[in-house]
Order: structure tokens, then C-alpha cells, then sequence
């Protein structure tokens, strides 16, 4: 049945936007947002998912009134590259609770930095494992904040328990060379990982 | 219920400011939180599609007023925008502005051009292209 088997292949080239999607994870206040500014060619914009009783996934809904929700922001930024593509950098809620948000998030991406403060290594722990399970490749982006003691790639790793082959980048997310440096820096991670 | 909002049963708020304002989005799209007719992925691009001759007075379907977020929607997609771009422009939830596509794309008024499958089908030469891109900013 060649015929139903071609069918059922890869959607005609036509029908699809060459979009790609990068996601920038990590604890609260590491600098998800600064880096997405740092790389986007647009003010990096801010959507919302309504988070309904199914999302959280409690059964008592007895303090929420019926159809009434709140929402997690999840900011992004745009980056049309030279040849026509278009990269979109999204920031992960911050918070643990909007795991539903992850997966939605996670679906089709390329892969991720997790971005990591030294001072509170702890953060970047649900990150690590939820991109460890899901098979996402990702690397590490150690921000370096004013007052924080410098730490090697190879100390941050130890204490990760990550893989040698996992990057371990060492950057200023302000800086849009840094940030850009970073992308390239997954992407090739990314290019070994097929190999 | 004592009325004490984000208030659980442990007392514990499984919301709180961070989590931004209890908002009731979904009064837009009349109670509909879901769109049958298939997803709509993030970072599709939404296009509004080119108006449709006049087909005097034939139209197979029954008459529709597009709600105000609709006529918005078709604005902002003259030139392709991503679902993400448009929730942002519009300031609604993703949820609700899936509703509104999935309207728009019943009436056929919109294209969607779903994302490169890249994740899943990763292609050395379109990494070669982000790499290159990125260098090039």
C-alpha cells in the first residue's frame, strides 16, 4: 500500500512556515526575559494562557468560581534570520506549578538553554529533569551576576551531575553577542547530536 | 466557601499576584475553551486569506457576524503573524484567540502554515541555516 504510505508522510513542504523554537528556562529572575530582549528584533512581546481547573489539575475547584480563571505570561521575543527563517526565543514561566504550560511549550522545539545563577544553583534543577526526561537537548548558560563568585564550566557540571557532552557556557545575557553566541552554541549541540 | 479567593482546601492559594489576575476570558467565545477542528501550534503562522470573489448572494453557508477580535484578527494577519504574536497584539489568552482561529478557519477566511516539523525531523541543513542566520544578526 505504497500509495497510503506517502499519504500519510511528512505534510507537503508548502504547508508549513519555516518557524523554529528555542526555549530559555531557569529559576526566577535568572535573566530568561534579558536574554530573549537581548536577541529579538522586537520588544519581546508577552502572552497568557488562561489557566482553567483541567490545566491545574486539582479535583476541588470549590474556590474558583465556574469559567473563571488566571494566567501564566510566558514572554517572547522574534528573530527573522537573513535566509527567510524565523526563530522564536520563549521564556518559560518561572514558576514550577505551570508545568502544563512546559509541555505545550516543549512541543516541536528545537531545544533549550537553562540559564543558571550560581548563588542558587537549586533553581535550575526542575528545568534540568524536565528537559533530561522529555529528550530535549539542551545546554547550559551560567549568567554572570555582579558579586557572584566565578565558578568553571566543569564545577557547574559536577554539581548538575550532567553528561561531558551537555555545553556549559558561561555568559552576560545583556550582552546580544553573548546571547547570540549561546543560540549558536545549542544549535550546534544540537547538529553533534545527530551525528 | 468562606469567599476567601485562591484560597485551597489546605489553605494554601494555588494562585497568587504572580500568577496575574483572575480574568474571565472565555466570555469572548461564548463558553467554548476548546476548538474542535485541530490545533493551532504557537508559532504557526495565521494568514488572513485573500477575500473570496462574490459569489452572488450563494453562499452555501448560513450568515455569520464575526465578533470584533475576529475582524481584528484578519487585520493584524495581512502579513503572517504567529498564534503566540497575535494572543500578545490582541492581549487575550491562547486559548481564547484558538477559538477565534478555529472560527475564522471554519469560514475559510484564514491559512495556517504549520511550523517545519524541524524537532522532529531535524534537518542538518536547516540548523546550518539558524546557525548562519544568527551569526549574520
Amino acid at each position: 500500500m505504497e500509495s497510503v504510505r506517502s499519504d500519510t508522510a511528512a505534510p507537503p513542504a508548502g504547508d508549513s512556515a519555516l518557524t523554529v523554537k528555542i526555549l530559555v528556562a531557569g529559576g526566577f529572575g535568572v535573566g530568561k526575559t534579558t536574554l530573549v530582549s537581548a536577541v529579538s528584533e522586537i520588544r519581546p512581546l508577552r502572552t497568557e494562557e488562561a489557566l482553567t481547573e483541567k490545566s491545574i489539575g486539582i479535583d476541588d475547584t470549590s474556590a474558583v468560581a465556574s469559567k473563571t480563571t488566571t494566567t501564566v505570561a510566558m514572554d517572547f521575543g522574534r528573530i527573522t534570520l537573513p535566509n527567510g527563517l524565523v526563530l522564536f526565543v520563549f521564556g518559560t514561566p518561572g514558576q514550577d506549578r505551570f508545568w502544563f504550560m512546559w509541555d505545550e511549550l516543549a512541543k516541536g522545539a528545537l531545544g533549550a538553554v537553562v540559564l543558571v545563577d550560581t548563588r542558587r544553583l537549586a533553581d535550575c534543577f526542575a528545568s534540568v529533569d524536565y528537559f533530561e526526561r522529555r529528550g530535549v537537548p539542551f545546554i547550559i548558560g551560567v549568567n554572570r551576576f555582579d558579586g557572584a563568585a566565578p565558578h568553571t564550566a566543569d564545577q557547574v557540571r559536577d554539581a548538575l551531575d550532567l553528561p561531558s557532552d551537555i555545553p556549559v557556557v558561561s555568559c552576560d545575557v545583556r550582552d546580544r553577542e553573548d546571547a547570540k553566541q549561546i543560540l549558536i552554541t545549542l544549535v550546534e549541540h544540537i547538529m553533534r547530536r545527530m551525528s | 466557601m468562606d469567599g476567601t479567593e485562591g484560597e485551597g482546601p489546605h489553605g494554601t492559594g494555588w494562585y497568587d499576584d504572580a500568577a496575574g489576575p483572575v480574568v474571565r476570558p472565555y466570555a469572548l467565545t461564548r463558553g467554548r475553551t476548546h476548538y474542535e477542528g485541530g490545533e493551532f501550534d504557537l508559532v504557526a503562522l495565521i494568514v488572513t486569506a485573500e477575500a473570496a470573489p462574490e459569489a452572488d448572494g450563494a453562499l452555501p453557508h448560513a450568515p455569520w457576524a464575526p465578533e470584533p477580535e475576529h475582524e481584528m484578527i484578519l487585520d493584524l494577519c495581512r502579513t503572517p503573524l504567529s498564534v503566540a504574536e497575535i494572543a500578545s497584539d490582541l492581549e487575550l489568552p491562547l486559548g481564547v484567540v484558538r477559538v477565534l482561529l478555529g472560527d475564522l478557519l471554519d469560514h475559510s477566511l484564514i491559512g495556517v502554515r504549520r511550523p517545519a516539523p524541524v524537532a522532529q525531523f531535524p534537518s542538518e541543513r536547516v540548523l546550518k541555516e539558524v546557525i548562519d542566520g544568527i551569526r549574520a544578526l
